[in-house]
């Protein structure tokens, strides 16, 4: 039996709305009966886009786009709490906000969050969550034994969005309450990075360096390789870590979760934490000197050898065919 | 500048992890190490402290089996004192409950004047919820800024460039607050000999929850309130062709990514 209502938590991006909230509206109307969108900041404007991905209703938080945890997460307790109807579950990314507003809502409500999930379905009227754990290659899935409202954070990519669900949502405004102390930050500016060629978790293909580069100059090559392949560069924990790139390139379980066509892992050995960020990939191709390096076990074309001997031979067999 | 720390102690996380088969919950055994997360926080910690001129770093540590291995390891980078939280009754415990519990710890650590700001990581490496931090800030009611690359304070506000995924963002938080940072943020420095010898001293204050007025119910397993359903392996990928590069394996790369029809 589906839940009667779910809200989706839908980030604004670009003047509309965030592809990974679009996903979460799929799910949640595989899962019941009537799905409603929550989003803030410059989205707005999207509720036709969101009614079209199956959301009856757009609730809009009148807050800007950075720091919204606090604001949008008041309006929501505010508004659960005036609801003659309230919703069984709460679905929001993620994402750097989605994590932010998900905190906040676990304390007001006193309920618990299950983080991560890449999959949830029905049953007996509550939701379960998987969750992907040892590298992805064990699924655990949980559930929760309270009647609060059950709240899931879920990774990017779980479900394909899908148009075509229905009309343009109806815009209602949800008022923010006072959120007194905790509401005591300002964003002064917004900068945005030169980042040139696709996003890390929309490109069709994706070029991830590793430790295995050796030194942080050498990741220009990673960068100029996914450039020729116009896909997107990435970065296994160790390299962020270590401070060669930012946080932003990371691939893997703390960090961004791709599902590319290609993925090219260079220098990368295939710890866990960052399998299961990219696992998904339609093909996978890795290059690493040691033979027994646990990413040969999962790739489609594996190369056993020294990366800075390799890559600037591909380097330049690419260049020589554009 | 009082600056509290919240520090995971994990099991190695290179060791193959795996179920308790009776609560399928992971199982946290074996030589346990301060997060490597964690060591950016505590530097971030031992930075920001310095600049204003003097003040105290405390590590707060929640750990089921008494253990402060992990704990060392932060004191002998430089922080001051310790505060762990152990008891039975932890094992089970979730984000919130974890939270409840540390926050718990940050107001026995700032006594009647309170910290000025608590650092924690982005998530665990362990357990990568990435809820905790905030969950503990709305628990003692401070503002937060998560995902930070750079954080500066002048005692009575942090500044701080929080990570975006198109840049970041320039924020202005008043203290007291909380902060999250990303790895990379600073460079953590390595202890020195005598600096590990000077931490065998260090107050580290092991307490259980009662020492912190918190009921039973409202952590560990009861706490948590949720439950695994079922265990069940992925879909497995399969290796396909390796080959041991002879000076030519670039070539096989460009073939398949033309079969492929990338190029």
């Amino acid at each position: 039996m589906p839940l009667d209502k779910i809200w989706v938590v839908v980030e604004p991006a670009g003047g509309g709305a965030a592809t990974n909230g679009l996903e979460l509206l799929r799910g949640a109307r595989q899962l019941a009966a009537t799905v409603e969108a929550v989003t803030f900041g410059d989205a707005n404007g999207a509720a036709a886009t969101l009614g079209d991905h199956g959301a009856s209703t757009v609730l809009t938080v009148d807050t800007p786009n950075a720091m919204a945890g606090v604001p949008v997460a008041a309006a929501i307790v505010a508004a659960l709490a005036a609801s003659p109807a309230p919703p069984a579950a709460i679905l929001l990314p993620q994402t750097y906000e989605g994590r932010d507003i998900a905190g906040r809502l676990s304390v007001a409500l006193d309920a618990p969050v299950l983080a991560n999930a890449v999959g949830l379905a029905e049953v007996d009227g509550r939701l379960v969550a998987e969750h992907a754990v040892f590298g992805g290659s064990t699924i655990v899935k949980a559930a929760f034994t309270t009647d609060k409202v059950q709240l899931f954070l879920v990774r990017p990519k779980s479900f394909a969005a899908e148009g075509g669900a229905g009309a343009a949502g109806t815009v209602e405004a949800l008022p923010i309450p006072d959120t007194g102390r905790s509401g005591a930050t300002t964003v002064v500016a917004r900068h945005a990075e030169e980042r040139q060629g696709p996003k890390l978790d929309e490109a069709a293909v994706v070029v991830s360096g590793g430790r295995g580069l050796g030194d942080k100059e050498r990741y220009g090559m990673i960068e100029e390789l996914a450039r020729l392949l116009k896909g997107a560069p990435g970065a296994s924990r160790a390299i962020v870590d270590a401070g060669w790139v930012p946080y932003s390139y990371q691939v893997g379980q703390t960090g961004k979760t791709v599902k590319p066509n290609v993925y090219l892992a260079v220098g990368i050995s295939g710890a866990t934490q960052h399998m299961v960020g990219m696992k998904g990939a339609k093909k996978i191709i890795a290059i690493n000197k040691d033979k027994e390096a646990p990413i040969f076990a999962i790739a489609d074309l594996g190369i056993v050898g020294d990366v800075n001997k390799i890559l600037p031979k591909l380097i330049d067999a690419l260049k020589s065919r554009s | 500048m009082h600056v509290a720390v919240c520090v995971k102690q994990i099991p190695d996380p290179a060791a193959p992890g795996r179920l308790d088969p009776t609560t399928r919950t992971l199982v946290r055994e074996g030589k346990f190490v301060m997060d490597d997360s964690d060591s950016y926080g505590v530097e971030m910690a031992l930075q920001l402290v310095q600049a204003a001129g003097g003040g105290q770093v405390t590590v707060l540590s929640m750990v089921p089996n008494r253990e402060i291995k992990g704990v060392k390891d932060a004191l002998a980078m430089g922080a001051d004192a310790a505060i762990v939280v152990s008891d039975d009754a932890l094992t089970g415990s979730d984000a919130l409950s974890t939270a409840k519990v540390l926050a718990a710890a940050v107001r026995r650590a700032g006594g009647d004047a309170g910290v000025d700001l608590v650092i924690a990581a982005t998530e665990s490496t362990d357990g990568y919820t990435g809820t905790t931090p905030v969950q503990l800030a709305a628990l003692l009611d401070l503002p937060s800024v998560t995902f930070a690359k750079k954080v500066v304070s002048d005692g009575v506000k942090v500044t701080v460039e929080r990570q975006t995924d198109e840049g970041y963002d320039e924020v202005e938080c008043a203290l007291p607050a909380l902060v999250t940072v990303t790895a990379g943020v600073v460079e953590p420095r390595y202890p020195s000999f005598k600096a590990i010898m000077a931490a065998k001293t260090k107050p580290c204050q092991v307490l259980g929850i009662a020492d912190l007025g918190l009921d039973a119910s409202s952590v560990g397993f009861a706490g948590a309130r949720q439950e695994i359903t079922d265990v069940v392996a992925a879909e497995a990928r399969t290796a396909g062709d390796i080959v041991e590069d002879d000076g030519e394996a670039h070539l096989r790369i460009v073939a398949f990514l033309e079969t492929l029809k990338v190029i």
